[in-house]
């Protein structure tokens, strides 16, 4: 070093991360990033060494999505970066902001397929909102400035940055970065106020409307504005899968979710709506599954920051580009109450008619499922079933027992459905799902990047066998950072959502790649980690395991085996609308 | 139907990547695609034509504008413009038949490249319909090889009045003005980028 101010790349880059007030970084280290993780020797964030670069990126999403902070992941070059893609893809599709930090070959072997040389930049390009490739250890304050300003504002997203190590080891002055000014970004805040009116107007003489709540009233931060809307309208409001906790469900106007797996009665108000005011909501195709059949009698008023999400699935009416959170509170100072009691009643009577599915009542007789199983029957004995607890009960124990403070997260298939509706939702940022890209495996390191960003709230990931076992070698990160997470597998010995649709889609087959043989005793997997492993198989164990997973000051794994020809119930069929959904078997 | 969009863009490496990864994931059917640099060395400007309906079209303006790298995006769809595109042509022709292809370079205003003892090298420039045109002309003679530059496109009038403009045809589509302002730093008109 030729002045004292000089540092390299990588001091560079671990004091940017310190700036923008990094107390956590998930990752795995590797050959080109090892001058970093010389530099964060002194750094004052915690780095947390992952077992796989997928759980890293999950966990940098799960403390994203629990404290609404940028969330920090970091993997080596090639095969490192590859594995991280998974979870900036889920970041993408769910706008949870990230900044992934990968290492890259020297700049000079670029595009010569060195050792362990991945074209990052390339590959992440469509899910990523902005990527960067350092070419000069002075810039990396200024990129990682603007790589935290767009993970966070606007439609949050994750950002990559690709640090060659010839540029880690580069010496150059400390500059510290302005404000990040970007002139190709500039996301409208403010909705426009014709447009507010409109929308107020169309409320007002509105005879059957209903919100639609998604993600986006969490991500801008307006649960209180979205509270101050529904107590002045008294509008009935379903939420989606990433909105649940946007309004409290034990609301007397809340429907709770909407959607393929959502209940009947929210999914009939919005069928038969003459007014649909979605907010922070894309209409994916989980909701709109036929766009142009969706809600056939109503006008559309539509909220989101992010104008490409308008106009794309369903035809919109008064479409308003803003930040949800500053639109409402201009929206709530017009907005005057429609007369909907006909409606109110309306959707009470759906809500009577359409009970919940527990578990109770289905799957009395499978016969067809012990047909498709043949010849392996595990899970009977001289054809009865060998076990006899209800997933639906499970998560209505733990949403009895667990601390209304507390965050789950959830996998894909069913136990997420079962536990998006079967818990009772009351607070935003409390319900951590893989909405967009349905990534098994996320729930679990999602779980341990929201116990280190909430270390005061107990987290609680539940689960399926297979979900799990697609990141289940993170327990050791949870025993030896003791993050102490209760992990609750609804053990089914299948996969259960991809077998429910095997049934729906091909009648009379027999189940094909779903059975999960062959899996480990989860007790002693537990153990084998040095956590605590329980394990349910009677309805009577159900709430004693819970309650000491809950009181166990360590990490929890419960293996809860339940009953395994349980369908997720109500189903609106792939290309079905809304007013389409199957009961039961 | 085609359309005209022409977005100013940061002119830097892997921009040009980027917009293509955007095209090709968001399934968009892009007929042509031509990039240059502007007056200003950090901008360069994209012209694309794009098949589609107005969805489609209000999707791709729309997503070319989340990009960071994308600083302005014009939709040029009823809009005065002009539109130039360049062919170069390699065409078959025995020294007999030079007469007839000069003849014929006149006519659209076209000139004469290159000349081979069996082929002569043409060049043309003009909006797509002249160049389809010449390209059919040519056609009987043997065309050996061909190469056409894609589309550029500026709007006529002076910057002032390819703002106003802008704002106007934006209106034309569902989302009237909210979607406009919100949709691009384009309609801004200003957001510190220089009009090329």
């Amino acid at each position: 070093m030729s002045h004292s101010n000089a540092l390299t790349g990588s001091d560079i880059l671990a004091r940017a991360l310190a700036e923008e007030g990094v107390e956590v970084i998930f990752g795995i280290p590797g050959g080109v990033t090892l001058p970093l993780m010389k530099a964060f020797e002194t750094a004052k964030f915690r780095f947390i060494l992952t077992r796989h670069e997928q759980a890293a990126a999950h966990m940098a999403e799960g403390y994203a999505r629990a404290t609404g902070r940028v969330g920090v992941c970091l993997a080596t070059s090639g095969p490192g970066a590859t594995n991280l893609i998974t979870g900036i893809a889920d970041a993408f599709m769910d706008s949870t902001p990230i900044v992934a930090i990968t290492g890259q070959v020297a700049t000079e072997k670029i595009g010569n397929d060195a050792f362990q040389e991945v074209d990052t930049v390339g590959l992440t390009c469509t899910i990523t909102k902005h990527n960067y490739l350092v070419r000069e250890a002075a810039t990396i304050p200024k990129i990682v400035k603007e790589a935290f300003y767009l993970a966070s504002t606007g439609r949050p997203g994750p950002v990559l940055i690709d640090l060659p190590v010839d540029i880690s080891k580069q010496s150059a002055p400390y500059h510290a970065a302005a404000q990040a000014s970007i002139r190709g970004y500039s996301p409208t805040l403010d909705g426009h106020p014709e447009q507010i009116r409109k929308a107020a107007a169309l409320i007002a003489k509105a005879e059957r409307p209903v919100i639609l709540a998604g993600q986006g009233v969490l991500l801008s931060g307006a649960h209180e504005e979205l509270r101050e809307l529904v107590d002045k309208t008294g509008l009935p409001i379903g939420t989606t899968l990433l909105g649940l906790g946007a309004i409290p469900e034990d609301h007397p106007a809340a429907l709770k979710m909407v959607g393929m797996h959502g209940m009947t009665y929210a999914n009939y108000a919005i069928h038969y709506a003459d007014l649909v005011v979605g907010i922070g909501a894309r209409f994916d195709d989980r909701v709109a599954s036929r766009p142009g059949d969706f809600a056939p009698q109503a006008r559309i008023v539509h909220i989101d920051i992010d104008p490409t999400s308008i106009g794309k699935s369903v035809r919109v009416d008064v479409p308003i580009v803003g930040d949800v959170r500053r639109v409402l509170r201009e929206l709530n100072k017009i907005v005057r109450a429609p007369s909907i009691d006909a409606w109110r009643n309306r959707i009470a009577e759906w809500k009577r008619q359409f009970p919940l599915p527990t578990g109770e009542a289905t799957a009395k007789d499978r016969r067809d499922f012990r047909d498709r199983l043949a010849p392996r029957q595990p899970w009977y004995r001289d054809g009865v079933p060998v076990r006899e607890i209800k997933p639906q009960a499970v998560i209505r124990a733990i949403d009895a027992l667990a601390d209304p403070h507390r965050i789950i997260t959830v996998d894909v298939g069913q136990h997420q459905m079962w536990s998006a509706q079967h818990l009772t939702h009351r607070k935003p940022r409390s319900f951590i799902a893989s909405g967009g890209l349905g990534t098994m495996g996320f729930g679990f390191p999602a779980a341990l990047g929201a116990k280190v960003g909430c270390p005061d709230r107990t987290v609680i990931n539940i689960t399926g066998d297979g979900s799990f076992q697609m990141n289940c070698h993170e327990l050791a990160v949870a025993v030896m950072e003791k993050i102490p997470v209760k992990v609750i597998i609804l053990n089914n010995g299948c996969l259960g959502m991809v077998r429910q649709w095997q049934e729906t889609i091909i009648p009379g087959a027999r189940y094909m790649g779903v059975i999960l043989e062959g899996s480990p005793d989860f007790v002693k997997l537990a153990e084998a980690y040095g956590a605590l492993g329980l394990r349910a198989a009677r309805n009577e164990e159900v709430r004693p395991v819970l309650e000491r997973a809950l009181a166990h000051p360590g990490p929890v794994l419960v293996d809860m085996q339940v009953t395994i020809e349980e369908n997720c119930y109500p189903m609106v069929p792939v290309g079905k609308n809304l007013d389409e959904a199957l009961q039961h078997d | 139907m085609r359309h005209i969009i022409s977005a100013l863009v940061e002119n830097r490496p892997g921009v040009l990547a980027k917009i293509a990864a955007l095209v090709r994931a968001r399934g968009y059917n892009i007929d042509s695609l031509s990039v240059g640099e502007t007056d200003d060395p950090t901008i360069s400007r994209m012209t694309f034509a794009v098949i589609g309906d107005d969805r489609i079209l209000e999707q791709v303006t729309k997503q070319l504008n989340r990009l960071i790298d994308v600083i302005k995006v014009l939709d040029f769809t009823d809009r005065d413009y002009v539109e130039r595109e360049l062919v170069l042509a390699k065409i078959a022709c025995p020294p007999g038949h030079r007469g007839q292809i000069i003849e014929l370079m006149d006519v659209f205003r076209g000139r004469i490249c290159d000349l081979g003892p069996s082929s002569v090298t043409v060049e043309a420039t003009g909006d797509e319909k002249k160049i389809e045109a010449l390209i059919e002309l040519l056609r009987p003679f043997g065309i050996k090889e061909i190469a056409r530059t894609g589309l550029v496109a500026l709007l006529r009038g002076d910057p002032k009045d390819r703002n106003g403009a802008s704002r106007g045809v934006r209106a034309r589509k569902s989302a009237p003005p909210p979607v406009a302002p919100g949709t691009s730093p384009a309609d801004s008109g200003d957001a510190g980028a220089p009009l090329a």
